[in-house]
């Protein structure tokens, strides 16, 4: 146990206002959110819990501007991110957030250090490369090509990718989809190295409820909406955590 | 290095042999282009340089004597830069060890060589030694035509005498690159018509032109007004027998070879620009096909941040590096085969001098031409990509929207396998993207289609003009018109299966302003040996009055049947008189106006008279009519059909058919190209759900099917439009190819479509090779990692 969560009254990072997103396709309507009001704050890391298809990458791209919501409001730190241009949404990710995505996403073409470089070398503050790689234990894996790796070695890499720029924001799409309980385990402490040391804002998407021990906030969704949120008072280490 | 070059260059490498096939689209686009276009403007200039340096004549007359002080008369005409006056005379020529005789042109030389009007470039031997009246020089293509050498003698009846001339020099002339007589042949016929140099005073005192001349040239100053010129040039030279002058443009030999070169710049422009602008548009729609594979490669770079403009920068060199590759070979080729061809244009018409220039603005233009249609198709792609949400981009495109397909709706599923039925699906949901690869594979088809359609027109015109409508053997030519009754002594000569007269007489054409220059032409209305022809090859019958003309000719002249010509004759008395266009013929070759042989002697207002006639001759006797002729001193030429149709082969004929190989080889290599494209960028569009089917259990051969069932369906879509769309090109040919010289006929043959048809499916079963093999690749593991 660390502590007891004592900063309650911090800044707030995201505030969702009546978010709602509806896929159009054509005959079928298919409404992934249904008017999500929502608050995160700086520093907190959030456990997003809920079966498939209930929208939590839906939620989580529009938080980190990759997506736009069909209604509502979404704000980052006061600035409307609805109302943002696309250049303006490509600035603020590429100023403030990193992305670990679900289907890791990497290029093919390039090895895993380059993979990591191809976010640091457009970051104000990155780490190196290597660095980032050693944070998921990839040390000896820098010059692989994806193909390269197994499933679990390629979300590595893609941890790595997000957290070598040290973002402010860190979204987390099913981090640990893949790993095996050890690498699962570096992976999340890895994730809660940069939300401790940095005070980055991080949001873990995961159908492990084990995981959520680890969390300040628990988000818990169903068929598009929020049906319950906790606090933890007491969160643990991951390395503390059982799944 | 940063990571998005080092992408770049793995992208690059990766994908090798896909992009230097699209790479080679560029490359034949811009090596056609550069190649016709340098030919052709090099070949103007080689003209003009030729043409500057040996002092070429501007304006042309000849007359029948006239005392040698009119020529500071003729200098005096304003606008008149240089005057020569001349002896020209043919004669017949007898040459050792042949059996026919051939006509030799003499024309004067001053007995100390300087610069001159016309001047002659020696390519052999010396000029002529002043006071030695045996000694001449021959023309180049006469020499080589008949065997000829320095030092070797010709026999010529000069001024009813037998006389031995030496050739001691082999010599050409701006003024006879084609050396062609005159009276109604347009090509040249090396082994029976030639040029002779010779002293003046040598000819003068033959032909009793002692301190006179029969030909004067001229050139202008930069600010004549050419037709002034030869309108007193006319009124000085006509007491004098003057024959009417007349400018370069209608100077034979020019004319010819500024037609050959009009032709060349028809094909220097209509078809490079067309298959520049088809492979501008191919790697248009094979670059946006490959970016958009990239789709989501494109949306992870913008998802961390990434720049449209940095995106699109990133791409914008794949782009460039697959044109600019192809663009530097297809320079490189272009530039390398536009100088052969000049050279091979150069030595066809004897230039001494040859000048290659390749304009730099049209290389340029052809680069930038095929830039855009590969940044268009490639940065229309990214763009799509970097429009949506990242979060969308990066899943798989979905698929349109689900519905049965038409077969399944009409229940007719049962028929197909389930791998059918994939395939069925795919095309109908993907209808944009299956209208453009059919396309694509249809234009590439169509120009294959279009490279052929030259070499079946030659063909075609070659055929309706020495088989349909020149039937004659031989044709000789008086050396002055003769009485009708001639025609009797003709048809007694050795050989002579038939024989037919005509009468030919040199004219001006005019209606309101149009006018041009060309011989009138009488023949028996019920002649067999020439036989004007319509369309559709069926005999024009010749009206006991008025004229017939070559469709050509009448659009040159604005005319129409019924409309009253004026003909200026340009011999004797020089008559002018009225006549009635009565019909049009569509000879495919040369200008030709036909009358009624009598109707033309009633326009003369001469008895009944004739120029020459056509035979036709018994093979075996051909050599004994020969030795006859060369005995008459009234005939100044004969020609044979078989000579001129060789030497439009090797002219006219030869240029078309090296064009042709070329054009067809680059259309072989687009559709390749194309063909393997589509079927590639297929396999890699869908590798994982090719992939996935393995994965449940389909074999390679099934998943193959699936694949490659799907391309040939395209390509046998393509195949009917690409041959409706290369009909509608060679149509459009055909149309540009309206020239003076010869009009190229619509006809696409069967051959052409099979030969068409065999190079696609050619092209397509390598294609389908290569693709079957780079299957058995399929990375199966890849899928299994990631994704659902
Ligand atoms: N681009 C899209 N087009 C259509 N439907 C989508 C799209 N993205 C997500 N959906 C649908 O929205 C719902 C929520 O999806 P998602 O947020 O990915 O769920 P989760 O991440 O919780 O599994 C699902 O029903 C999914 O099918
Ligand atoms: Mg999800």
């Amino acid at each position: 146990m660390t502590g007891i969560n004592t900063n309650t009254q911090q800044k707030t990072v995201f505030q969702m206002e009546a978010v709602s997103k509806t896929y159009d396709m054509g005959e079928v309507k298919v409404r992934a959110l249904r008017s999500i009001d929502l608050e995160l704050f700086e520093g907190e890391l959030i456990v997003l819990l809920g079966p498939s298809g209930s929208g939590k990458s839906t939620l989580l791209n529009i938080l980190g501007g990759l997506d736009v919501p069909t209604e509502g409001k979404v704000w980052f730190k006061g600035r409307d991110l609805t109302l943002a241009s696309d250049a303006a949404l490509t600035q603020f990710r590429r100023e403030y957030v990193g992305f670990v995505f679900q289907f890791y996403n990497l290029i093919p073409s390039l090895t895993a250090k380059e993979n990591v470089a191809l976010v640091t070398e457009i970051a104000s503050h990155p780490m190196r490369p290597r660095e980032a790689l050693g944070l998921v234990g990839l040390d000896d894996r820098i010059d692989h090509f994806p193909a390269q790796l197994s499933g679990g070695e390629q979300q590595r890499v893609a941890i790595a990718r997000a957290i070598a720029k040290r973002p402010q924001v860190l979204l987390c799409d099913e981090p640990t989809g893949a790993l095996d309980f050890q690498t699962g385990k570096r992976v999340l402490e890895a994730i809660e190295r940069v939300n401790k040391e940095l005070g980055t804002t991080t949001a873990i998407i995961t159908h492990n409820a084990g995981i959520a021990a680890m969390a300040d906030k628990v988000i818990t969704m169903r068929s598009g909406e929020i049906t319950h949120i906790k606090h933890n008072r007491v969160k643990v280490t991951p390395s503390e955590l059982e799944w | 290095m940063n990571c998005l070059d080092r992408k770049l260059w793995r992208d690059l490498l990766r994908q090798w042999g896909q992009l230097i096939a699209i790479a080679l689209v560029v490359s034949c686009g811009i090596a056609s282009f550069v190649m016709s276009a340098s030919a052709y403007d090099s070949l103007k200039l080689t003209q003009t340089a030729y043409y500057d340096r040996y002092r070429f004549a501007e304006v042309f007359a000849s007359l029948k004597r006239a005392p040698e002080s009119l020529r500071d008369r003729i200098a005096e005409i304003p606008g008149v830069a240089q005057t020569q006056t001349r002896i020209v005379v043919d004669v017949i020529v007898s040459i050792p060890e042949k059996v026919q005789p051939a006509t030799g042109r003499m024309i004067s030389l001053p007995s100390v060589q300087n610069p001159m009007l016309n001047d002659i470039y020696i390519r052999r031997g010396r000029y002529i030694e002043a006071g030695k009246a045996d000694e001449v020089l021959i023309s180049e293509a006469f020499a080589e035509a008949n065997h000829l050498d320095l030092g070797d003698t010709l026999g010529a009846v000069i001024n009813g005498r037998w006389q031995k001339l030496r050739i001691v020099g082999i010599a050409i002339s701006p003024e006879y690159v084609y050396e062609i007589r005159g009276g109604g042949s347009l090509s040249p016929d090396n082994e029976r018509f030639g040029i002779l140099w010779i002293e003046r005073e040598a000819l003068a005192n033959a032909f009793n032109m002692d301190g006179a001349f029969n030909n004067v040239t001229l050139t202008l100053s930069r600010d004549a007004k050419e037709e002034y010129v030869i309108d007193r040039l006319d009124r000085i030279i006509e007491p004098y027998g003057g024959l009417g002058a007349y400018p370069r443009a209608d100077q034979l030999s020019n004319y010819i070879v500024s037609n050959e070169i009009k032709e060349l710049e028809n094909m220097a422009t209509v078809i490079p620009t067309l298959f520049l602008a088809i492979a501008a548009f191919l790697l248009n729609v094979v670059l946006s096909r490959l970016i958009a594979t990239q789709r989501e490669q494109i949306a992870i770079l913008k998802a961390f941040g990434y720049t449209k403009a940095a995106i699109g920068f990133h791409y914008l060199k794949f782009v460039m590096a697959i044109v600019l590759c192809g663009a530097t070979l297809g320079t490189i080729l272009g530039l390398w085969m536009g100088n052969g061809l000049t050279g091979i244009y150069a030595d066809l018409f004897s230039f001494p001098l040859f000048r290659y220039n390749a304009d730099w603005r049209v290389v340029f233009s052809a680069i930038c031409i095929s830039i855009l249609g590969g940044v268009i198709g490639g940065l229309k792609s990214v763009y799509k990509a970097v429009s949506l949400p990242p979060a969308v981009a990066m899943r798989p495109e979905p698929p349109p929207e689900f519905k049965p397909t038409l077969v399944e709706r009409w229940g007719l599923q049962k028929l197909f396998s389930p791998a059918g039925r994939i395939i069925l699906r795919n095309l109908e949901r993907k209808p944009i993207q299956a209208s453009l690869s059919i396309l694509g594979i249809a234009l590439a088809v169509a120009i294959l289609l279009t490279g052929r359609y030259f070499e079946d027109a030659i063909t075609h015109l070659v055929e309706v003009q020495f088989r349909h409508v020149q039937r004659e053997d031989l044709t000789i030519v008086f050396n002055e018109p003769r009485p009708a009754r001639t025609r009797y002594e003709v048809a007694q000569l050795p050989g002579v299966i038939r024989s037919e007269v005509f009468r030919s007489v040199p004219a001006k054409l005019r209606y309101e302003h149009y006018q041009h220059r060309i011989g009138l032409t009488g023949i028996q209305a019920n002649g067999e040996l020439l036989r004007p022809i319509d369309r559709d090859l069926n005999r024009v019958n010749l009206p006991p009055d008025g004229v017939v003309l070559t469709k050509k000719l009448a659009e040159i002249l604005h005319v129409k049947p019924g409309d009253l010509l004026t003909v200026e004759v340009l011999e004797a008395d020089r008559p002018v008189r009225s006549i009635r266009v009565v019909g049009l013929v569509d000879e495919l070759m040369g200008l030709s106006a036909y009358m009624e042989i009598n109707a033309l002697n009633r326009l003369m207002r001469e008895g009944q008279t004739i120029s020459g006639a056509y035979l036709s001759v018994d093979a075996n006797l051909a050599d004994k009519l020969y030795t006859r002729l060369k005995e008459i001193p009234a005939i100044a030429a004969f020609t044979t059909r078989q000579a001129a149709l060789d030497s439009f082969n090797e002219m006219s004929g030869r240029n078309m058919r090296i064009m042709t190989l070329v054009l067809v080889t680059f259309a072989s290599i687009i559709t390749f190209s194309v063909v393997y494209n589509s079927a590639r960028i297929a396999l890699s569009e869908r590798s994982r759900e090719l992939a996935s089917l393995r994965i449940l259990g389909f074999t390679k051969g099934e998943i193959a099917f699936i694949l490659l069932g799907e391309q040939a369906i395209l390509i046998l879509l393509a195949i009917p439009i690409g041959f409706a769309l290369g009909y509608s090109f060679a149509a459009f040919m055909s149309a540009a190819y309206n020239q003076e010289l010869f009009r190229l006929p619509l006809i696409v043959t069967k051959s052409a479509y099979a030969f068409t048809f065999l190079v696609t499916l050619i092209t397509a079963f390598i294609s389908g090779f290569i693709i079957r093999r780079q299957l058995n690749n399929l990375d199966l593991i890849a899928v299994l990692k990631t994704r659902e």
